[in-house]
């Protein structure tokens, strides 16, 4: 599985969290832009064997790479999980610099928010403690760029392949036939209740 | 599939094709009239639904702009989404769960039977449930409901399993795989429930009933119906005596349309009706169609409602199978000891991860809301709905300071929860939570109200032309040819998931409308 493939299209529009009118509009040219995120997942993470090779990159387009950087951070904070690789967090920052690209207020938000966050952090948020990064986030709840990250992270974290394989949500069944044949009531840990509440399946 | 002329005024025209307008426009035919359906949104099939959580609503969901007032949580968490429901061919019976359960007999005099609560505007229906248990049978026939005319329940999923094993220990006597519009087994051309999950995502085997790929196509069948998607409905006319006369809708290509018509049914859910008789207002009828009363768009109700989710040592495995995979009625009756009126149902449901993020505890963050997701295989999950109180002041409205794309007010829809809303959601809580405590669960979450997708009163049924917009055939008391034909002409909201009774109101006002065109009388 490729990267590439792994990420999601910018196709989020229809999400009660974040409706973004579609209209193309200039980059202005304050941000530096062309950023590019690199990791590697941990040789433990499921995804690793998922994935044909361990190390990943992302490149923005709007976003330069200390902003990108900034924002899987945040995302982090926002929603931290054990295990859950950057790669999936790197989402995020693809998905605002998608938002940047197309409309330069939203590039202008996204800017201003991080330099509020390293200021915060007392210089780097990237490079500041937990402790002193939680701080930072939270200093800025309530702000537009807040709310703008943390809602978009609904979708950019817990909308891909890479986080289904993580928590172990298998996405569509159909092309599966879905659970009658494969464990819809395979619960064994509690009694099973009787036919009357239960009945069998369906036998042809 | 028929075509009329948009200057026939023979045909009945209903607008809306989902469990109230795509039931009626089907028994409509079958009766031999003629009708035009009209349905704003495009027509999908089995083959592309979407079994994705966010594709799927984009491609299913009413999407068109609105807006929200008023202290429910809704309007904080997604002021732009008051309700989840859907504009497409057969409405929101792609969407829905399947549950199909029979008001209470008690429901229907819930002013005779709670009194006269301070804060709410109570009615009794003006029929009885005897008068529609005839009905109810047809619907439930029709609908293939399991528990009814000898089709099995539907076999319990893990979800099931957990909320079965919670509700004895705790003493609940009635807790079963429910009456669902699911098929059980092979029935009415119809394959039997594969167990996918994505029952909100229309359901890609067509086990569950849906008027898209039943009453409609039985309907085309007749030779008698002409089915227009995307066609949205501007405007219903009038004439000089003030009957309904035509209705304008922007068709496909964007153009507007005139189809004149002899009778018109208006089924386009509990926002949507209400909106098109008040943007339908004229010299004749300043405040709107049929509304003398000043009724139509208020006593919106939308259910009590709230989700327990609960985390387990063990493997649940939540998104497999039904959605809806069983149910406890004990708490259903009226009991008004536990400190409010009206009853409420515990039914399972389950979310995919990219919702349960979305609609678990909107705008939360940090280590307590991701502890769910970290344990996402071993969640469970029920939905709490209960009767919720009418209120005047609970109303859908036109917001003239926002436009739609067709350039008309956008609805908004005010909405604050009655005191009786409130404690009942408490109790529902606190026994949800219990259930799965005693189940074994090592953590619960009390997940505030989804958007509404149970959407109803707007256009209420009365005895008294004063108190309501339509008499007990559903015929507007203003206007003999005009009809309301979904969840909006509910006098009260009951306790019961609401499809049913949709189903069998249009199935009894279809007879009406018959008998009254070939007594010319309309």
């Amino acid at each position: 599985m490729d990267i590439h493939r792994l990420t999601l299209s910018d196709d989020h529009e229809h999400g009660p969290e974040q409706p973004r009118p579609q209209i193309a509009l200039t980059r202005r040219e304050f941000l530096k832009g062309a950023g590019i995120l690199t990791g590697t997942l941990a040789a433990s993470s499921i995804l690793s064997a998922l994935a044909p090779s361990r190390a990943w990159a992302l490149e923005l387009k709007t976003l330069a790479s200390a902003q990108g950087d900034a924002l899987v951070q945040m995302g982090k904070v926002l929603y931290p999980h054990k295990g859950l690789p950057d790669a999936v967090y790197a989402l995020l920052a693809k998905d605002l610099d998608g938002a940047a690209g197309k409309d330069p207020n939203s590039a202008q938000m996204l800017g201003e928010g991080i330099a509020a966050l390293d200021k915060a952090a007392g210089g780097s948020f990237v490079t500041a403690s937990d402790a002193k990064k939680l701080e930072a986030v939270k200093s800025l709840e309530g702000t537009p760029f807040f709310k703008t990250v943390r809602g978009q992270c609904i979708t950019s974290l817990y909308n891909n392949e890479m986080a289904f394989a993580h928590f172990g949500y298998p996405g569509p069944s159909w092309d599966k036939g879905g659970y009658f044949t494969r464990g819809f009531g395979d619960l064994k840990w509690l009694p099973d209740p009787p036919g009357s509440a239960s009945p069998a399946p369906y036998k042809a | 599939m028929a075509k009329f002329e948009l200057n026939d005024d023979s045909v009945v025209v209903v607008i809306g094709s989902g469990a109230g307008g795509g039931t009626l426009a089907n028994e409509l035919c079958q009766k031999g009239v003629n009708v035009v359906l009209l349905e704003a949104g495009k027509r999908e099939s089995t083959a592309t639904f979407i079994n994705d959580e966010w594709n799927s609503f984009g491609q299913l969901a009413w999407l068109d702009k609105r807006t929200t007032s008023g202290t429910w949580r809704v309007a904080k968490d997604f002021s732009g989404l008051p309700a989840w429901i859907c504009k497409t061919v057969g409405g929101t019976t792609t969407h829905w769960a399947g549950a199909s359960l029979r008001l209470h007999e008690h429901e229907f005099r819930a002013r005779t039977v709670y009194g006269d609560i301070k804060g709410a505007s109570l009615l009794d229906w003006p029929l009885t449930l005897k008068d529609l248990e005839p009905f109810y049978s047809k619907a439930e026939d029709k609908l293939g409901v399991t528990r009814t005319h000898d089709v099995p329940g539907l076999p319990g999923n893990n979800n099931f399993k957990v909320m079965y094993a919670g509700a004895k220990k705790v003493g609940y006597k009635d807790c079963n795989t429910g009456h669902m519009a699911i098929n059980s087994r092979p029935r009415a051309d119809r394959g039997h429930c594969l167990q996918m999950g994505f029952c909100f995502q229309g359901c890609k085997s067509g086990a569950k009933w849906s008027t898209l790929y039943t009453e409609i196509p039985a309907a085309e069948k007749t030779g008698k119906l002409d089915l227009r998607p995307q066609s949205h409905v501007l405007k219903i006319e009038h004439n000089d005596a003030g009957k309904v006369s035509a209705v304008v809708y922007r068709d496909a290509d964007g153009k507007d349309q005139r189809q004149k018509a002899r009778v018109v049914c208006v089924a386009g859910n509990s926002i949507e009706t209400p909106r098109l008789l008040l943007l339908s207002a004229s010299p004749k009828y300043p405040d709107g169609l049929a509304n003398s009363s000043g009724q139509v768009g208020r006593n919106y109700m939308r259910h009590m409602t709230g989700s327990v989710y609960a985390v387990f040592n063990e493997p649940v495995n939540m998104y497999r199978g039904t959605t809806m995979a069983g149910i406890i009625t004990d708490e259903a009756g009226n009991d008004p000891k536990r400190g409010f009126v009206g009853g409420y149902e515990m039914e399972t449901l389950a979310l995919g991860l990219p919702f349960l993020a979305a609609f678990l505890d909107p705008g939360a963050w940090g280590p307590e809301f991701t502890y769910f997701l970290d344990n996402y295989t071993r969640m469970a999950g029920m939905w709490l709905v209960g009767e919720d109180m009418p209120r005047p002041t609970n109303r859908v409205t036109l917001n003239s300071a926002e436009k739609d794309q067709y350039g008309l007010p956008v609805p908004n829809v005010h909405f604050d929860d009655h005191e009786n809303d409130v404690a009942m959601r408490n109790h529902a809580y606190a026994a949800g939570e219990k259930v799965y405590q005693a189940a074994g669960a090592v953590k619960t979450f009390r997940t505030p109200p989804y958007p509404s997708t149970h959407n109803l009163g707007t256009c209420r049924m009365s005895a008294n032309p004063r108190d309501g917009v339509c008499n007990k055939w559903g015929q507007t008391h203003d206007i003999a040819n005009l009809f309301v034909s979904d969840g909006s002409q509910f006098t009260t909201g009951g306790a019961e998931n609401p499809t049913l009774t949709i189903v069998t109101l249009a199935i009894r006002q279809a007879g009406y409308v018959a008998e009254q065109l070939s007594k010319r009388s309309i």
